[in-house]
């Protein structure tokens, strides 16, 4: 199949980008990123700079392959990341226009490739759980129930992509907080972190210049792990009765 | 800085703020709703009339009037900064533009609400000022000497053009209330699926109802009285 291919190009964080179109000869069992091999591998032979994008386990799991596809952050397919995606869902002769995400929160550092360590930094924050190291503990000495260990483990599936931040039209960072936050407090060993983690997850996500949440469910829609807004209402609700309730200020 | 101003100030806060605001908001259409609906009778505005009169003098009420404009200035205030806040921290937008997955309305709240802000602006100009401080004519109705207001509110709903304005705004309020009810409860923790779906049922229903009921008024008296 036959595809142009309308591409972001931006030399460094400074530079003034603009697009820049390539054709491209792809097969429909290449996966999305593959097509983008091919394209580079031409670019390379013709003494061209390649396109800069972010790729590593190709399976679903990193969260780097962070590509807005046609106005979609991970392209049209639900619950699905840029590798996953392949070309069986073009057709010949399609125009495919790829961006990166866009974010003040996340600067492009060149092409297709933006900064997001502001997610590292909301993880330092609070998002973990403190624990002596020692003996290896026994996995069931802590009773859970069913249904609360699977809400915590679907929250637990997000991969830091950032997908939602570049769907929300205000670059909100509410989906992927509400899910490392709810990730550990759903469960016990959690629970006794909750006050401290949820303020400072908060103080560090207002501080990184993400935008404020509007409700819009533009995250949910694309995010490749399907998390749910009822963990941004948990978020919601874990803060401010933390506000409310604790004496001391994190 | 104090905890209460650090968390009024926290993006999750100013939700709380949008949200409570936007609740009181919601409550209040509904009930200026039941008083309004009272244009409609058949008795040459005497209900309505002796309504307003005990709106405007009532201690009761006149204190709630003043929760009611701080309410609505923080929500609009609020509003604005929000949207400001948001616009910068996007930046650049995409080539491509996605609707698929979001609402008409989720997305406009701010274009929505400076519209509304107009119409507010417009509706307090014609009735609420010119009760406060224009000249109303008086009338006699049981023996008490009370503003005409009815006719005010008649002569204004004759103008075609303020009947179309009216009935855009409601519109409008309605796009508002489409996103902003199930919204609300959303902002404020709520959101499990054992009663969303039937927020969501009543939010959609609400936002029809209300609006249409207000449009209803300066239809019904421009076609009929
Ligand atoms: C009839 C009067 C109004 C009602 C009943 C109303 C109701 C609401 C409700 C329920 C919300 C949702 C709050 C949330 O998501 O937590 C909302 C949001 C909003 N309203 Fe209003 N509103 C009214 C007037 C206005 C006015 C006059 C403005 C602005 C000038 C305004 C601007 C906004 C904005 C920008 C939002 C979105 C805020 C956000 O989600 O960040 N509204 N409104
Ligand atoms: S919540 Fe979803 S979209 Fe956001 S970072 Fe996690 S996996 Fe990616
Ligand atoms: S490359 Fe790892 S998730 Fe796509």
């Amino acid at each position: 199949m036959k595809l142009t291919l309308k591409i972001w190009r931006q030399k460094n964080a400074n530079a003034q980008g603009t697009f820049e179109s390539h054709q491209v000869e792809a097969d429909e069992h290449m996966s999305f990123l593959e097509m983008l091999d091919v394209l580079n591998e031409d670019l390379v032979s013709q003494k061209k700079e390649p396109v800069s994008f972010e790729h590593d386990c190709r399976e679903g799991i990193c969260g780097t392959c962070n590509l807005v596809i046609d106005g979609r952050p991970h392209g049209p397919n639900q619950g699905t990341t840029t590798c996953q995606l392949h070309m069986r869902h073009f057709k010949n002769g399609d125009t495919i226009t790829i961006e990166p995400w866009r974010a003040n929160a996340f600067p492009i550092i060149k092409d297709l490739v933006v900064d997001r360590t502001a997610f590292d930094r909301i993880i330092q924050s609070g998002g973990y759980v403190a624990v002596n190291t020692g003996q290896a503990q026994d996995g069931n000495a802590i009773p859970i129930e069913k249904d609360q260990s699977g809400e915590a483990f679907d929250a637990a599936t997000c991969i830091g992509c950032g997908a939602c931040v570049a769907a929300c039209p205000n670059a909100s960072a509410m989906l992927f907080v509400s899910a490392k936050v709810s990730h550990l407090d759903l469960l016990p060993q959690g629970k006794v972190e909750s006050a401290k983690r949820v303020q400072q997850m908060v103080n560090q996500m207002d501080a990184e210049g993400f935008g404020n949440c509007t409700n819009t469910g533009a995250c949910e829609a694309d995010c490749p792990k399907e998390i749910q807004l009822t963990n941004i209402a948990r978020l919601n609700r874990l803060y401010t009765s933390s506000m409310f309730s604790t004496s001391k200020k994190y | 800085m104090n905890w209460l101003t650090h968390f009024f100030t926290s993006s999750i806060g100013k939700k709380i703020i949008m949200s409570l605001t936007g609740l009181f908001l919601i409550i209040f259409l509904l009930v200026h709703l039941i008083g309004n609906l009272q244009l409609l009778y058949n008795d040459g505005g005497k209900a309505f009339n002796l309504y307003a009169k005990f709106m405007t003098t009532n201690p009761l009420i006149k204190l709630s009037s003043y929760l009611l404009y701080a309410g609505i200035l923080l929500h609009a205030i609020q509003g604005m900064v929000l949207w400001s806040q948001n616009r910068k921290a996007k930046g650049r937008k995409y080539e491509v533009y996605n609707s698929t997955t979001t609402s008409f309305a989720s997305r406009h709240m701010g274009w929505l609400g400076v519209i509304i802000t107009a119409f507010l602006i417009l509706h307090l100009v014609q009735f609420w000022a010119k009760m406060k401080f224009g000249t109303v004519d008086m009338i006699t109705i049981d023996g008490m000497e009370v503003k005409d207001l009815y006719s005010v509110v008649l002569f204004t709903f004759k103008n075609p053009i303020y009947v179309v304005v009216y009935l855009i705004s409601m519109l409008v309020i309605g796009n508002h209330l489409n996103h902003g009810f199930s919204s609300t409860f959303q902002s404020l923790g709520l959101n499990h699926k054992k009663y969303t779906p039937l927020i969501k049922k009543i939010g959609v229903a609400y936002s029809f109802i209300i609006p249409a009921a207000y449009a209803a008024i300066p239809l019904i008296m421009y076609f009929t009285k």
